[in-house]
C-alpha cells in the first residue's frame, strides 16, 4: 500500500513538474484594491499557482489611494502589474491610452464568450468604447452601493409601537429614498441599549470619489441621466433636472438630520467601523464588503441587508471591476493564462464561496443563489439597476470636478443645489471641449 | 615642516593627471571644479523650470501621452486668473498664512521670553514645548483628526470643560466656519515651538550689559523691553517669519490629513489644490501655468520681504 502511496505521489509530482515546464513559470503581480475581496482572491489564486506553475505575487493598495497610485503606474508605463483589477471608469483611459490589452482575439481563440457574465458588468467593466464587443477586461468583481441595517433593534417592540405611531408604518426595509430617511431620521440622536445612536453613515468623503458614489446612489432613483441623448454630451436639462435637484437636496437633508455629529469626510471603512461599533442604526456602503460583515464575530448576526430603495426609478451606483492585462508586463502570455482560468464556471463557483463577487451567469443564475448568502438575492435586485460615473478617459477630471460641487454644497454649505448642479455642467462642458468631445 | 592640505593633494595626484591639468589655467581650473554643480542645478532645477513655463502654454498631459499636443498661449493663464475658485484657495492660502504667523510669532516670542528667565525646571519646560516639532506634520494631521472628533475628541471636551458648551454640538472639521481656525491652531501648535527657538537665540544673543547700563539710567522694565529687547530680536522675528511664511505658503501634508482641503472647499490650499490639478485631473499644462504663477507670486513676495530683513540688519 505505501508502495502504491509513494508511486501515486511520484507521479502527481512528475505530472507538475511536466505543466509548469510546458511554458515558462511566471512571477505575476496582480494590483487591486486592499480591502476583503482582495484576501479572497488571494485564497483562490493558490489554486492557479498549482496548476500553472506561476507564482502570483499581489500588490493591493487602500482604497483612498488606489486610483493615483495605480493610474500613476500606468501613465508612467510601469511593469509592477502584469494583471490589473482596476475600477470600471479607468477602462476609457485604459483602452484609448493603450494601457490595457484588447482581449477580443484572446477570448476567441480561447472560447471566452461575454454571454457568459451579466450584461451589466460586461457592458460596464469590459467594453470601450461604450456597448461595443471591443473588450479589454473581464468582469472580475461585480459590486453596487447598498446598505445595512441593525436587524434587532428593527425588531425592537417598543421602537416599532413608536415607530408605527409615528410614521403609520411598520418599522422595516425601507422601500423608497424617504422612507429612508424617515427611518434613518428616527434613529438619529435615540437611546439604544442604554447609548446614543445615529441613524445613518453615507458618503460624504472630498479627496477621491466618496461623496460622488453617494450622492449618485440618491440622483440614479430620482431618475438622473448624464446625457439627453446618450453619447452626445448635451447636459444642460439633464444633469440639473427637477429631479436631479430634488436628489441632491434630499442628500444634503440626509446628511444634515440623520448622520453621525462630524460625519463630514466618511467613505468606506468609516461607514464599517460606524456599524460596528453600534454608532448607527443602517450603513450606505458597498456590497464587497457584505461577506465580511455578515462573518463579523461582534455584529455579523444583528445585520440585515438591502439594495438601494428606489424613488422614482430603481437605481444603484455600480462598483465593481474587471481584470485587464497590462499593456506593459513582460508576461502577458502567463497573465492571460490567468484570466482564462479565472473565466472558468468552477473557479467563478469558488471565487463567490470564497467572498468575491462573481459576474458569472452560471453563479448569478443559479437557482440556489439568492439563499446562498443574506444579500445575495439584494445584490441580484442592485445589479440589474446600476448606473455608473462617466468612464471616459477624463473620468479623473470629471470625478473631482463632481467631488468638488458636491462637498460645497452637502457638506459646506456653498450655495444651492440647482447651483451646484449648474456648475458641475460648467466644469464638465469644459473638459469635453477640452477633450474634443463637443 | 608638516605640508599643506594643498600640498598633499597635490603629491596625492598621479603624474598622468598631474600632467593634463599642468596647462590649465587657474580660471579652467576652477570651472572644472564648479561645472559638476552648474551641470546639476540646470538639470534639476533650471531645465524644469524652463519646461514648466513651455507646459504652461499648453493643453498637455501626463497621463494622456498619445492626445495631440497644442500651443494655446496664455489660455492657461487667463483661465486660473479669472477662476473664481483659484481666488478661494489663494484666500483660504491668506488667511492661513497671515494668522498662523501672526500667532506663532505672538505665542513663540512670549514663550522665548519666559523660558529665558532663569528658573527651576527651565530646560525640562523647553524639552516639552519643542516636542511638537519633532512629530511627523502627516502625524500630527491624522491625530488631530481624533482631537476634533465631537464624540470622543479631546480637544471638544476640553472646550465643553471650559465654556459649558456641548462637545458634539459643534465640529471644528466639519463646519465651514471653524474649519480654517481647526488648521490654524494645529499649525500653530506645531510650529510656535521653531519660532519660540529662534526668538530664545535672539534673547541669548543680547548682552547683559545693554541692560545693566540701562539699569543705571534708570530705564523702566517696559522701556527696556521696546528700546532693547524688541529692536535686537527684532532680525530674529523677521527670520523666523520668513521660514514659517515660505513652510505655509507650500503646507500641504499637514492639512491633507486634516480635513482634505473640506469641508467643500474651504481649506483647499493652494499647494492642495494645485496637486490635485497636476497629478489627479491630470492637466499639466494648466498645472504648469498655475505654478508659475505662485512661483513668480512668492519669488516677487520673498525678494521684498529679504530686502526688508537687510535692511533692519543694516541698522
Amino acid at each position: 500500500m505505501k508502495t502504491a502511496k509513494l508511486l501515486a505521489a511520484t507521479a502527481l509530482v512528475a505530472a507538475g513538474g511536466f505543466t509548469a515546464s510546458n511554458a515558462q513559470a511566471a512571477d505575476l503581480t496582480l494590483c487591486w484594491a486592499a480591502w476583503d475581496p482582495a484576501n479572497a482572491l488571494v485564497e483562490l489564486s493558490k489554486e492557479f499557482e498549482s496548476q500553472s506553475g506561476h507564482t502570483m505575487n499581489f500588490e493591493f493598495v487602500p482604497w483612498p489611494n488606489f486610483a493615483d497610485r495605480m493610474l500613476n503606474e500606468l501613465n508612467s508605463g510601469g511593469k509592477l502589474c502584469d494583471l490589473l483589477i482596476g475600477d470600471s471608469q479607468w477602462i476609457g483611459g485604459g483602452a484609448e491610452s493603450g494601457h490595457y490589452v484588447k482581449l477580443n482575439t484572446f477570448f476567441d481563440s480561447e472560447g471566452i464568450s461575454m454571454d457568459d457574465f451579466a450584461p451589466a458588468t460586461v457592458y460596464a467593466y469590459s467594453t470601450w468604447p461604450k456597448g461595443t464587443p471591443n473588450y479589454y477586461a473581464l468582469p472580475a468583481m461585480g459590486d453596487a452601493n447598498g446598505w445595512y441595517y441593525r436587524k434587532d433593534w428593527f425588531a425592537d417592540p417598543e421602537l416599532q409601537a413608536e415607530f408605527k405611531a409615528k410614521h403609520g408604518r411598520d418599522l422595516g426595509v425601507p422601500n423608497t429614498q424617504k422612507e429612508l430617511l424617515e427611518t434613518a431620521q428616527f434613529f438619529q440622536g435615540r437611546e439604544v441599549d442604554g447609548q446614543t445612536r445615529y441613524g445613518a453613515t453615507i458618503h460624504t468623503e472630498r479627496g477621491s470619489e466618496g461623496i460622488t458614489m453617494g450622492v449618485t446612489s440618491a440622483l440614479y432613483p430620482w431618475g438622473f441621466k448624464y446625457e439627453n441623448t446618450p453619447g452626445k454630451y448635451d447636459m444642460e436639462g439633464a444633469v440639473n433636472s427637477a429631479d436631479a435637484v430634488d436628489a441632491l437636496e434630499f442628500y444634503k437633508e440626509f446628511y444634515k438630520t440623520a448622520t453621525p455629529p462630524g460625519y463630514s469626510d466618511g467613505y468606506m471603512v468609516a461607514g464599517l467601523d460606524a456599524i460596528k461599533s453600534g454608532q448607527v442604526a443602517m450603513g450606505m456602503n458597498w456590497f464587497a464588503f457584505f461577506p465580511g460583515l455578515a462573518a463579523d464575530p461582534d455584529v455579523g448576526d444583528k445585520l440585515g441587508f438591502f439594495a438601494n430603495p428606489p424613488q422614482k426609478v430603481e437605481g444603484s451606483t455600480l462598483g465593481g471591476q474587471g481584470i485587464s492585462v497590462v499593456a506593459y508586463s513582460e508576461n502577458q502570455d502567463a497573465a492571460l493564462e490567468y484570466v482564462k482560468w479565472f473565466a472558468q464556471p468552477d473557479v467563478q463557483a469558488k471565487w463567490w464561496e470564497l467572498g468575491g463577487y462573481s459576474a458569472h451567469n452560471s453563479v448569478l443564475n443559479d437557482p440556489g443563489f439568492p439563499e446562498s448568502a443574506p444579500f445575495a438575492g439584494e445584490f441580484l435586485k442592485a445589479m440589474a439597476a446600476v448606473q455608473d460615473f462617466w468612464q471616459e478617459p477624463a473620468y479623473a477630471e470629471l470625478l473631482l470636478a463632481m467631488q468638488k460641487r458636491m462637498h460645497d454644497y452637502v457638506v459646506a454649505d456653498q450655495g444651492t443645489a440647482q447651483e451646484a448642479l449648474d456648475k458641475l455642467i460648467e466644469d464638465w462642458t469644459e473638459t469635453f471641449e477640452d477633450e474634443g468631445k463637443i | 615642516m608638516s605640508d599643506t592640505p594643498i600640498d598633499r593633494v597635490a603629491k596625492a595626484t598621479p603624474p598622468s593627471v598631474a600632467s593634463k591639468i599642468r596647462g590649465l589655467s587657474d580660471r579652467t581650473i576652477a570651472w572644472l571644479f564648479v561645472a559638476p554643480s552648474i551641470f546639476l542645478l540646470l538639470a534639476v532645477n533650471i531645465f524644469p523650470l524652463i519646461w514648466t513655463i513651455n507646459l504652461s502654454f499648453t493643453n498637455y498631459k501626463a497621463n494622456r501621452p498619445n492626445r495631440e499636443v497644442d500651443f494655446i498661449g496664455l489660455r492657461n493663464y487667463e483661465r486660473i486668473l479669472t477662476d473664481s475658485d483659484i481666488w478661494l484657495t489663494m484666500q483660504a492660502t491668506a488667511h492661513f498664512l497671515f494668522w498662523t504667523i501672526f500667532l506663532q510669532v505672538l505665542i513663540g516670542f512670549a514663550l522665548a521670553w519666559l523660558i529665558n528667565r532663569k528658573f527651576k525646571g527651565n530646560d525640562l519646560w523647553t524639552t516639552l514645548i519643542v516636542l511638537p516639532m519633532m512629530l511627523s506634520p502627516a502625524v500630527v494631521g491624522n491625530f488631530w483628526t481624533f482631537l476634533y472628533q465631537p464624540q470622543i475628541g479631546l480637544f471638544n471636551y476640553a472646550v465643553s470643560f471650559l465654556t459649558g458648551i456641548d462637545p458634539s454640538s459643534f465640529e471644528m472639521i466639519g463646519d465651514v466656519a471653524l474649519a480654517p481656525w481647526a488648521i490654524v491652531i494645529v499649525d500653530t501648535w506645531m510650529w510656535t515651538p521653531f519660532v519660540m527657538l529662534i526668538c530664545l537665540a535672539g534673547l541669548r544673543s543680547i548682552p547683559d550689559y545693554i541692560y545693566e547700563a540701562a539699569e543705571i539710567d534708570r530705564a523702566s522694565k517696559w522701556r527696556q523691553f521696546w528700546t532693547i529687547t524688541v529692536p535686537m530680536v527684532l532680525p530674529f522675528l523677521m527670520l523666523a517669519v520668513l521660514f514659517r511664511g515660505i513652510e505655509n505658503f507650500k503646507m500641504f501634508d499637514l492639512v491633507v490629513q486634516l480635513t482634505g482641503g473640506g469641508p467643500g472647499s474651504i481649506t483647499e490650499l493652494t499647494s492642495i489644490n494645485l496637486k490635485r490639478e497636476a497629478f489627479e485631473k491630470w492637466r499639466t499644462g494648466y498645472a504648469s501655468a498655475y505654478a508659475i504663477i505662485l512661483f513668480v507670486t512668492v519669488f516677487g513676495l520673498a525678494s521684498i520681504y529679504v530686502k526688508a530683513l537687510n535692511k533692519v540688519k543694516e541698522r
